[in-house]
């Protein structure tokens, strides 16, 4: 009888629910899902690493080349990140070129890495103007069930951790660059960013992290992206109905606890590879 | 129906601003924004006929393609489009006209600074043109803030690669609450309170310029 309540009245079956402070799934309104990592899973790229929040299951690869700097900023290496979402993972993808969701989530991405000074790109460039790094990391969703962007900010974070680069010394006689497999680098990480994502009902009510049913039955959606010196990265908010002052106050507090949970964690499974070597 | 180029020379810290309304013969509604010297042209289309696989049962469907000045669109105006369709999705009373679509182009005539708030001023203008009910108007304001912390509102381009961050805001006219809001770099969050506030303060002057141009202009007509 719930099952055709909440097929044929989806958004009512959620009101009852909100009405006594709790999710259809148990959750409370302030609750993640529980969130697990799992890195080095893709042994041919240079980092990779894999989270699932939930069901939604999100999994990044890391491949760096080598490349000519950019003539804007000869002393500068780059990141390039792309966000996937193949039909494999929902039903509302259908194959063909990206969407707007993917598009939009890979420019959020883009826009996060060089808000939070991720990585200092001085550190990628070999040779200035001659020979630099170029991280492409290609996030693809495996499962989705709400809440990417938290998703790929973190396991973006967890890869780039991950990743190790060879040593490249440019030979003086052929001019050309040598890679040295054995001996390899972690990247050096700056900040991490660490974000949130909570929806709006009813112009009311907020939840944190959504599954994709709540995702489309909100009237507004929200992402708080902090660092772990709790400044603010990034505040997205594309649209939707109107947010109070109090209300995103409140979000931003929550987004900062949620930055020492998963600090926590990508540190833990972090140090967890480290001691199994 | 051409009305004057609205010129207003703004008090507090907007760049000069004007807005001109209905210049296009086959949208339904167009409008062009001018900021400083970011310009833009919307046209609306609406309500229109949507393709089986796009159509939604109950209300009408939105599409905003944004054309840069130069080359085809790319992943940044991918983003900028969401932003611009979900705060018009917010602002429309889709639930009036199911089954179809009201389509928003914009097209970049020139861009310096403050470039999707202009994007979301021109397509308010272009909306109100095309006379699609709306349950609310919306602006949108840009605040820089730079390297030594001071804040900008309506940053030039120049002054947008200087600063550290950049924060736009799309304020509703009604309530006067924060309808998106999108940002780089990053920021306290003092300083995001203090834009939020300054973004309302210069959101005012801008409704103040809708309502006095939509006046004079239907005062025109006899």
């Amino acid at each position: 009888m719930a099952a055709g309540f909440k097929t044929a009245e989806p958004l009512e079956y959620h009101r009852s629910f909100l009405k006594e402070n709790c999710r259809p799934d148990g959750r409370e309104l302030g609750e993640f899902r529980p969130t697990t990592l799992n890195i080095s899973s893709v042994s041919t790229a240079d980092g990779s690493a894999l989270v699932k929040i939930g069901n939604t299951t999100v999994i990044c690869g890391i491949k760096a080349e080598l490349t000519t700097p950019p003539s804007d900023a000869p002393n500068r290496g780059y990141i390039v990140p792309n966000v996937d979402l193949p039909p494999l993972c929902s039903s509302k993808f259908r194959p063909g070129p990206p969407g707007e969701q993917a598009q939009a989530a890979s420019q959020f991405i883009a826009d996060v890495i060089e808000s939070s000074d991720l990585i200092n790109m001085e550190e990628l460039c070999i040779e200035k103007s001659k020979l630099c790094w170029v991280l492409y990391c290609d996030i693809m969703c495996l499962d989705y069930d709400g809440n990417l962007l938290d998703a790929c900010i973190i396991v973006l974070l967890a890869a780039l951790k991950n990743a190790q680069l060879p040593e490249v010394t440019i030979n003086k006689e052929t001019d050309l660059a040598e890679a040295d497999i054995q001996k390899k680098k972690p990247l050096k990480i700056n900040r991490l960013p660490v974000g949130s994502s909570f929806a709006v009902f009813d112009d009311s009510i907020i939840i944190v992290d959504p599954t994709a049913e709540e995702e489309s039955l909100s009237t507004a959606l929200l992402t708080v992206v902090t660092d772990e010196e709790d400044r603010l990265c990034a505040v997205h908010k594309p649209g939707g109905t109107s947010l109070s002052g109090e209300k995103l106050q409140h979000c931003i507090n929550r987004a900062i606890t949620r930055n020492k949970e998963i600090s926590k964690l990508v540190d833990k499974v972090t140090e967890s590879t480290k001691t199994a070597k | 129906m051409r009305t004057m180029m609205e010129l207003h020379q703004s008090c507090s810290n907007l760049r000069e601003y004007g807005s001109e309304q209905c210049l296009l013969s086959k949208p339904d509604g167009s409008s062009t924004f001018v900021q400083g010297d970011t310009s833009i042209l919307a046209g609306v289309y609406g309500p229109a006929e949507v393709k089986v696989s796009k159509e939604i049962y109950d209300r009408a469907t939105v599409e905003v393609l944004i054309q840069p000045k130069m080359g085809l669109p790319g992943v940044r105006e991918r983003a900028r489009e969401q932003c611009v369709r979900e705060t018009c999705e917010a602002a429309l009373l889709l639930t009036l006209h199911p089954r179809s679509s009201v389509t928003v182009v914009l097209q970049v005539i020139h861009d310096d600074g403050s470039l999707l708030s202009c994007c979301l001023n021109a397509a308010c203008m272009a909306l109100m043109d095309a006379g699609l009910p709306m349950s609310h108007l919306f602006c949108s304001v840009t605040c820089a803030i730079s390297k030594e912390g001071q804040i900008i509102t309506d940053p030039t381009a120049l002054q947008e690669k200087e600063s550290r961050a950049l924060l736009t805001f799309a304020v509703d006219s009604v309530e006067r609450t924060v309808l998106m809001s999108s940002t780089t770099g990053s920021f306290s969050v003092q300083e995001l309170q203090q834009c939020i506030a300054l973004s309302k303060k210069a959101s005012e002057q801008i409704f103040q310029f809708y309502r006095e141009s939509v006046k004079r202009r239907y005062s025109k007509i006899k």
